[in-house]
């Protein structure tokens, strides 16, 4: 019997993926104009195994939405290679469509002005999901995402939140392979992040989708992904673990303290003292310690009226991260 | 056990006979939207039918200061400026949204698009389906009707006006889609595209016996909107080409509106190319 390849094979595989934009930089005449060359990606490699959740970091502008938009075939890379569950996403767009999920934080799937189920049961007969898989799918994903009272207001009156779960039900109703969900919290309020962030782990546990997000909220990541990449410049800075780009990154874990009277700054092992400001101390840490024995000693030490764990951000933990390459 | 993968045809054939139905259904949710306001639906309709109304009123005016127009009376005219307004009416109806595709490109919804199973153009098409499109077609159709009771019918008249028609609202289609893909290249080029289809059909609303031979010869095999109603129209009223061109030019609408829209789908489909190659 030839073995199968598909199980071991990557699902989504870059090679060297390049992507350079024309720029128009100068008129020089009527016709001719002077054209500069722009680096979104410069030569990206990854693979990404079926039912992986990979976190696709970076600032503003590094990269992120150009990788994906080559990843679902809506853009052609310059140069190298990428095939995603066994495709050239340029060339089988239609094909590969099925396979995808794709949900833009930004902007929406659904037709504006027409009711959630109207969309709905259109993306059936455009995906042609069998009407029993379609009726399941939609039942279940309406419960898990509370939007049982919402599916006959029209998608412009909805909220941020609520267009955004919409969205992501529209997005899962033909069972894709992979979702691909770029900046999926961006402007929800914490209750709204935290179902969907359960919402998406449910998914990926049950029916070990693979789950790509984007984003530059590091909570989400710490949340749903077990790996992160971290693009900048277009180039692929991190791939690995949450806990090794902290570690790689150095950054620091600051734990805001507010104290019952004002004190000189507070001594530990472990942490330092960034900053005083009357009442409020704050204590760097590094941040593949614990905090736990930082705050237990906190405690034991001084009279705490109030305490908050600051995650080192995203922007710092890349600003680290590069000037530990540099160096 | 190998997953048994499902293979799709993926001919051209097969796609377009698969689009169909995914248009229709689109469309008729748009339908079904604009009727959820039955009374701006019904003004918006009647407004359509008033201007277009409008429209042939001012034909109808120049003819109290004169009797003809390049050699034609104003029931002639009438089934010609009609056959070009049905043919545009329908197209219209049909793919007018595609000229929104500039609109798609800046709000990204292009990329939305790209990412559905379904071709591209089938979607841009069918995106704002606006039944109220139809005051055009049904203004149209109304002065046909007055036109056509001027003709001296015979079988074959009828098999070349419904050849016309036909083809007319063909090579509208193509126009309509070729030069939206302009916006391609250049997201302001519909008002661009606009002179080509609107003013086309303002152009072949007149015989063309009033225009410089050398505009009738390049609307006739650079820009071939004078099949739209010219040539067939000489057909159907009994008279010969004043610029000498042969009979047989009369029955080539649908066969040169096809050739059209070939042209203006592999305009599309360069545009697309060029579309996922740049980024927008």
């Amino acid at each position: 019997m030839p073995s199968i390849p598909m199980s071991t094979e990557p699902q989504i595989c870059a090679r060297d993926m390049s992507r350079t934009f024309q720029k128009r930089k100068k008129k020089l005449g009527p016709l001719r104009r002077r054209y500069q060359e722009v680096r979104a990606v410069s030569e990206v490699s990854f693979e990404i195994a079926r039912g992986e959740m990979v976190g696709y970091l970076g600032p503003n502008g590094a990269g992120k939405s150009t990788t994906i938009k080559m990843m679902t075939g809506i853009l052609v890379p310059t140069s190298g290679s990428i095939s995603v569950a066994g495709l050239d996403p340029s060339r089988s767009r239609t094909t590969l469509a099925r396979k995808l999920g794709v949900v833009f934080g930004q902007r929406t799937s659904l037709w504006w002005d027409l009711p959630l189920a109207d969309s709905f049961s259109l993306l059936q007969r455009i995906y042609r999901v069998e009407p029993a898989r379609h009726r399941a799918n939609l039942a279940e994903f309406v419960e898990l995402l509370d939007l049982g009272d919402l599916l006959n207001v029209p998608v412009r009156q909805l909220s941020l939140g609520q267009r955004m779960r919409g969205d992501i039900v529209a997005a899962l109703l033909h069972d894709p392979e992979i979702l691909f969900l770029d900046e999926p919290t961006i402007g929800l309020d914490i209750v709204s992040k935290s179902a969907l962030r359960d919402f998406l782990r449910r998914l990926n546990a049950e029916r070990s989708t693979t789950l790509v997000l984007t984003t530059h909220d590091l909570g989400d990541v710490e949340a749903l992904c077990e790996r992160v990449m971290v693009i900048d410049r277009g180039g692929l800075v991190f791939d690995g673990s949450v806990a090794d780009l902290h570690a790689r990154g150095g950054g620091e874990r600051v734990i805001v303290v507010d104290l019952v009277a004002a004190q000189a700054p507070l001594e530990f092992p472990g942490a330092r003292v960034v900053r005083v400001e009357g009442h409020r101390q704050w204590l760097a840490i590094d941040s593949n310690e614990s905090t736990a024995p930082v705050i237990s000693a906190l405690v034991s030490k001084a009279q705490i009226a109030d305490l908050k764990v600051q995650e080192p951000d995203i922007e710092d933990v890349i600003r680290a991260l590069y000037a530990a390459t540099e160096r | 056990m190998a997953e048994l993968e499902v293979v799709e045809p993926t001919s051209v054939a097969y796609r377009w006979y698969w689009t169909l139905p995914d248009y229709a259904r689109i469309a008729r949710m748009w339908v079904r939207a604009s009727m959820a306001h039955p009374l701006s639906f019904a003004i918006l309709t009647l407004s359509s039918l008033l201007m277009t109304g409008l429209d042939f009123v001012g034909i109808w005016l120049i003819f109290h200061s004169v009797d003809s127009l390049g050699g034609f009376r104003l029931r002639e005219i009438a089934l010609l400026y009609a056959a070009s307004g049905i043919g545009l009416g329908v197209a219209d109806l049909l793919i007018g949204s595609v000229e929104m595709l500039g609109q798609h490109i800046r709000a990204g919804t292009l990329d939305v698009m790209l990412l559905r199973p379904m071709p591209l153009l089938t979607q841009v098409c069918a995106d704002r389906f606006a039944p109220r499109r139809i005051g055009r077609i049904t203004q149209a159709v109304a002065v046909f009707g007055w036109g056509a009771w001027g003709v001296a019918w015979t079988p074959g008249k009828v098999l070349l006006a419904a050849g016309m028609l036909v083809g007319s609202a063909v090579l509208f289609f193509a126009l309509f889609v070729g030069f939206s893909c302009i916006q391609f290249w250049t997201q302001d080029g519909a008002e661009f595209a606009n002179a080509f289809t609107y003013g086309g059909n303002t152009v072949t609303q007149f015989p063309l016996s009033i225009y410089p031979r050398e505009l009738v010869r390049s609307l006739t095999f650079a820009l071939p909107i004078a099949f739209v109603s010219w040539y067939p129209g000489l057909v159907l009223l009994d008279r010969t080409d004043p610029f000498g061109m042969p009979e047989w030019f009369g029955w080539l609408t649908l066969p040169v509106g096809i050739c059209c829209l070939f042209v203006a789908l592999g305009l599309w489909r360069l545009g697309v190319r060029r579309y996922t190659s740049t980024g927008s």
